[in-house]
C-alpha cells in the first residue's frame, strides 16, 4: 500500500505544484485588480471571493461575472487564467493518468492485488512455482479434488492464460521470480492453509532455491520439486524434499518398465496416469531391438534404463559422430528420411522411439518408419501441448509427454501418498501375480478411470473407531460392501494396508483391522465415494457388518415396540 | 550544488519567512497583519507539503507530517478571516485578529521544526 502511494504522489510532486502555483497566481491577480461595484465605486475582490471566483472557473464550470459585473482589465485576466486553469489542470488530470496506465505501476498494483488475494484464501491450497504443462495439469488435477492452487511463473503470457483458463476454483497467479523469497512470501509461502510447495519451473537453481526457503521456513511442509540432473537430485533429497522428479528420468523409467515387464507398467500407468490404455492394447509386446532417434537428456535416461534391462538399442542423432566411442552402434542422421533409418536396421526392429525435441521431426521418423516397417512398435515424444490434435490422430502405440507424466505423478503423491508406497512393493511382484492383479482390477472397472483413496483408521474414520473401541472384530471384507444394499459388492478392491511397518500387498478380505492401519483401495470413482460413508457414518457401518440398524429415534423405538 | 535541493530548501525557508512577517506585530492589532502575507504564507506552504511527498525515509515524513501541520493551521487562520470578514455580522473583531495570528503563530512553529529538520538532515551529509 505504502509504496504505491509514495510512488504516485511522487510522480505528482510538479503536476501539483504547477496546479497551486496557476490557482495561487490567479487567485492574487484578481484580488489585486480593481473593479467597480453596481454603484460604479472602486472596488477590489477580497481573497474569499477571488478564491471563489477561480474556483468555478478553473472547472469550468462559470458561474458568471461575480458578485459585480467585471472591468476589462478584469476580463482580460479572466481570459488569462482560464487557459492557465484549464492547461494546469488537463497537465495533472494527463500526468496522473500516465502513472496509471505505467508498466511498473501496474505491475505495483497487480502484486499487491494477488498478495491481498493470497491473505484472503481461508482453505488449504498449493503453491505452484511454474505453470507450463506440468503447473497446468496439477492445477486442473487439484482443481478436481476441490484444492485451491496459487500460482507463480516468470512468464506473464503464461499467468494471463491462467485468468483464461475456466476453473471453477479461482486460481490467482503472479509474475514474478519464484527463486526470490520475498515473492514466494508474497504468493503464501508463511501462511497457515498453505499444504505444501510444488517447484516446477524449467529451471533447477530456481527449483532448488523455492525448495530450501520452503523446507527452512516450515520443515513440515510437503516440498516437491522438478530436477533434471543428479547433482540437484541429491542435493534436494538431501535436506528433505518429500519428492523429487526429474522428468526425463521418471519417463525413460516409466517406457523402460514397459518394454521389460508390460503388467507392472500397466498397474503403474492404471493407478496413476489417469487416461489409461485398456487391458487388451497392451502386449503385443515382444523382445528384440529398438531404434532410439534423438540422444539428448531424454534419449541418454532412456537408453541407460533400457540398457539396464537388457534390452538391444541402436540409437540415431544428428550429432553422433561425437558420441562414436560411446555409442559404436549408432547411425549419424535425424531419423526422418528414410535411408538413415534403413541405415540403422527399421526393417528388422521391433520398435522405434522418436524422441527429439521436435515435434514435426518426432512425427515424420514415424510416418517414414511406419512405411518402412508396418508391424514396429511406435513411441512418440510430444515436446508442446498445442500439437496434441496430431499426436491423437498418430495412432502411435504410447505418447509421451514428460511435463503430463510427471503431473500425474505428482498428483498421484499428493493425493495419496501411500499409494507411491504401494508401487514400490508391487515392483517385487512377479508378472503372474502382476497380472491377476491387472485383471481383478479390469475386471472392477472395466474402461472407466481408476481412482485411489486411502485412510488412516483413527480420528479420521470415526464410525471405525468407534467400531474397534468398543472391542468388536472388523475385516476389510465388510468395507467392502455397499451401504445401500449389503448384499452388493463394491466395484473397489484392497491395494494394501500398512500397518507399522508392515506391509500386507492386497490382503485377504478376512483381514481384522486395527486403529493404525493404513488403507489403500482402488476402484471406480463413484463406488469409493460411496465407501467412504462406512468409514464416517457409524450406522451404516453397523448395518453392512451386522445387517441391522439401529434405531435410535425415539418415534421409531415406539413403532418397534408396537410392532412387537 | 543539485537543483532539486535548492528549489526544496527554498520553499521550506520561504514558507518560515512569510508566516513569520504575518505573525510579526501586535496580536490583535488588523493593520499589523496583512492578508496578502497570510495568503502567500499558505500558498508556499501548500507547494511545500506537495514538494515533501514520496520521501519514504523517516525524516522526509517528518518533514511530511510539519507541513500538513502547518497546511492545516494556516487553512484554519483563513477560514476564520473568512468567516470574520464575509459571514459574521461583526466584521473583523480585535479577537477574531487575535486568533487568526495564534492559529498562525502554530503554523510558524511547525515551519521552524521543519527548517531545523532540514537543517539537520544537511549537517549529517559528510562531503
Amino acid at each position: 500500500m505504502n509504496t504505491l502511494l509514495y510512488i504516485l504522489l511522487k510522480r505528482l510532486r510538479l503536476p501539483l505544484t504547477v496546479l497551486i502555483g496557476v490557482y495561487a497566481v490567479s487567485v492574487l491577480g484578481f484580488v489585486l485588480i480593481p473593479g467597480l461595484d453596481d454603484q460604479g465605486q472602486l472596488w477590489r475582490m477580497d481573497f474569499f471571493h477571488a478564491f471563489y471566483f477561480v474556483s468555478f472557473m478553473g472547472s469550468t464550470i462559470g458561474f458568471g461575472e461575480i458578485p459585480y459585473p467585471f472591468t476589462s482589465a478584469q476580463r482580460m485576466w479572466t481570459l488569462v487564467c482560464i487557459y492557465a486553469t484549464v492547461i494546469a489542470w488537463l497537465y495533472a488530470i494527463g500526468a496522473m493518468l500516465s502513472i496509471l496506465q505505467d508498466q511498473g505501476f501496474s505491475r505495483l498494483l497487480r502484486t499487491r492485488r494477488f498478495a491481498h488475494q493470497v491473505r484472503s484464501i481461508r482453505e488449504p491450497f498449493y503453491l505452484i512455482c511454474g505453470f507450463g504443462t506440468t503447473g497446468r495439469d496439477v492445477v486442473a488435477g487439484l482443481e478436481q479434488q476441490d484444492i485451491k492452487s496459487v500460482v507463480i511463473d516468470i512468464d506473464q503470457s503464461r499467468i494471463d492464460a491462467l485468468e483464461l483458463e475456466q476453473y471453477s476454483l479461482p486460481v490467482v497467479g503472479l509474475c514474478a521470480d519464484a527463486s526470490l523469497p520475498e515473492n514466494l512470501d508474497l504468493a503464501g509461502l508463511q501462511s497457515s492453509s498453505c499444504l505444501g510447495v510444488l517447484a516446477l519451473t524449467n529451471d533447477d537453481n530456481v527449483n532448488l532455491s523455492i525448495s530450501i526457503a520452503s523446507k527452512l521456513l516450515y520443515p513440515k511442509r510437503i516440498v516437491v520439486s522438478r530436477s533434471e540432473n543428479d547433482t540437484t537430485t541429491a542435493n534436494l533429497y538431501s535436506f528433505g524434499t518429500d519428492l523429487v522428479v526429474d522428468p526425463f528420468q521418471q519417463f525413460a523409467e516409466y517406457l523402460g518398465l514397459a518394454a521389460h515387464s508390460p503388467q507392472k507398467h500397466l498397474i503403474v500407468d492404471w493407478l496413476i496416469y489417469p487416461e489409461h490404455r485398456s487391458i487388451a492394447s497392451t502386449y503385443k509386446h515382444q523382445s528384440g531391438r529398438w531404434i532410439l532417434c534423438g540422444y539428448g537428456r531424454f534419449g541418454r535416461a532412456l537408453a541407460g534404463s533400457m540398457r539396464a534391462e537388457g534390452t538391444e538399442i541402436t540409437i540415431v542423432d544428428p550429432h553422433m559422430g561425437s558420441f562414436r566411442s560411446e555409442e559404436p552402434a549408432s547411425v549419424a542422421g535425424v531419423g526422418t528420411e528414410a535411408s538413415t533409418l534403413i541405415q540403422a536396421g527399421v526393417e528388422d526392429a521391433v520398435g522405434i522411439i522418436a524422441g527429439t525435441g521436435n515435434d514435426a521431426d518426432n512425427l515424420s521418423i514415424i510416418m517414414t518408419a511406419r512405411e518402412l516397417n508396418p508391424r514396429l512398435q511406435t513411441v512418440v515424444r510430444q515436446n508442446l501441448d498445442s500439437n496434441e490434435l496430431i499426436f491423437k490422430r498418430l495412432k502411435s502405440d504410447f505418447v509421451m509427454n514428460p511435463g503430463r507424466t510427471i503431473a500425474s505423478r505428482i498428483l498421484a503423491h499428493l493425493r495419496t501418498p501411500l499409494l507411491a508406497e504401494f508401487l514400490e512393493q508391487a515392483m517385487a511382484l512377479d508378472e503372474v501375480d502382476a497380472r491377476e492383479l491387472i485383471q481383478r482390477l479390469n475386471r472392477l472397472v472395466g474402461d472407466d478411470q481408476v481412482s485411489t483413496q486411502a485412510f488412516v483408521l483413527g480420528e479420521e474414520t470415526p464410525a471405525v473407531k468407534e467400531w474397534i473401541e468398543s472391542g468388536q472384530v472388523l475385516t476389510l471384507r465388510s468395507l467392502l460392501k455397499s451401504p445401500a444394499d449389503r448384499a452388493k459388492d463394491l466395484k473397489c478392491l484392497t491395494l494394501l494396508v500398512k500397518r507399522g511397518y508392515q506391509f500386507m500387498v492386497e490382503p485377504g478380505e478376512l483381514t481384522e483391522l486395527q486403529l493404525g492401519d493404513e488403507i489403500l483401495f482402488a476402484g471406480r470413482g463413484a463406488d469409493l465415494s460411496k465407501q467412504r460413508w462406512l468409514f464416517e457414518n457409524s450406522r451404516t457401518l453397523n448395518y453392512v457388518v451386522t445387517g441391522t440398524e439401529p434405531h435410535y429415534g425415539l418415534l421409531s423405538y415406539f413403532a418397534k415396540g408396537n410392532a412387537r | 550544488m543539485n537543483r532539486e535541493k535548492v528549489v526544496f530548501g527554498f520553499f521550506i525557508i520561504l514558507a518560515l519567512t512569510l508566516n513569520v512577517g504575518f505573525v510579526l506585530g501586535e496580536i490583535d492589532n488588523p493593520a499589523h497583519h496583512e492578508v496578502f502575507e497570510l495568503f502567500l504564507a499558505l500558498v508556499v506552504s501548500l507547494i511545500c507539503t506537495v514538494l515533501k511527498f514520496g520521501d519514504r525515509s523517516h525524516l522526509g515524513a517528518l518533514l511530511l507530517a510539519t507541513s500538513l501541520v502547518a497546511d492545516l493551521q494556516l487553512i484554519a487562520a483563513a477560514l476564520v478571516w473568512a468567516y470574520a470578514e464575509q459571514i459574521s455580522t461583526l466584521g473583523m473583531t480585535e479577537g477574531t485578529m487575535a486568533s487568526i495570528v495564534s492559529l498562525a503563530a502554530g503554523a510558524l512553529v511547525a515551519n521552524v521544526v521543519s527548517v531545523v529538520l532540514l537543517v539537520v538532515e544537511s549537517a549529517s551529509i559528510r562531503r
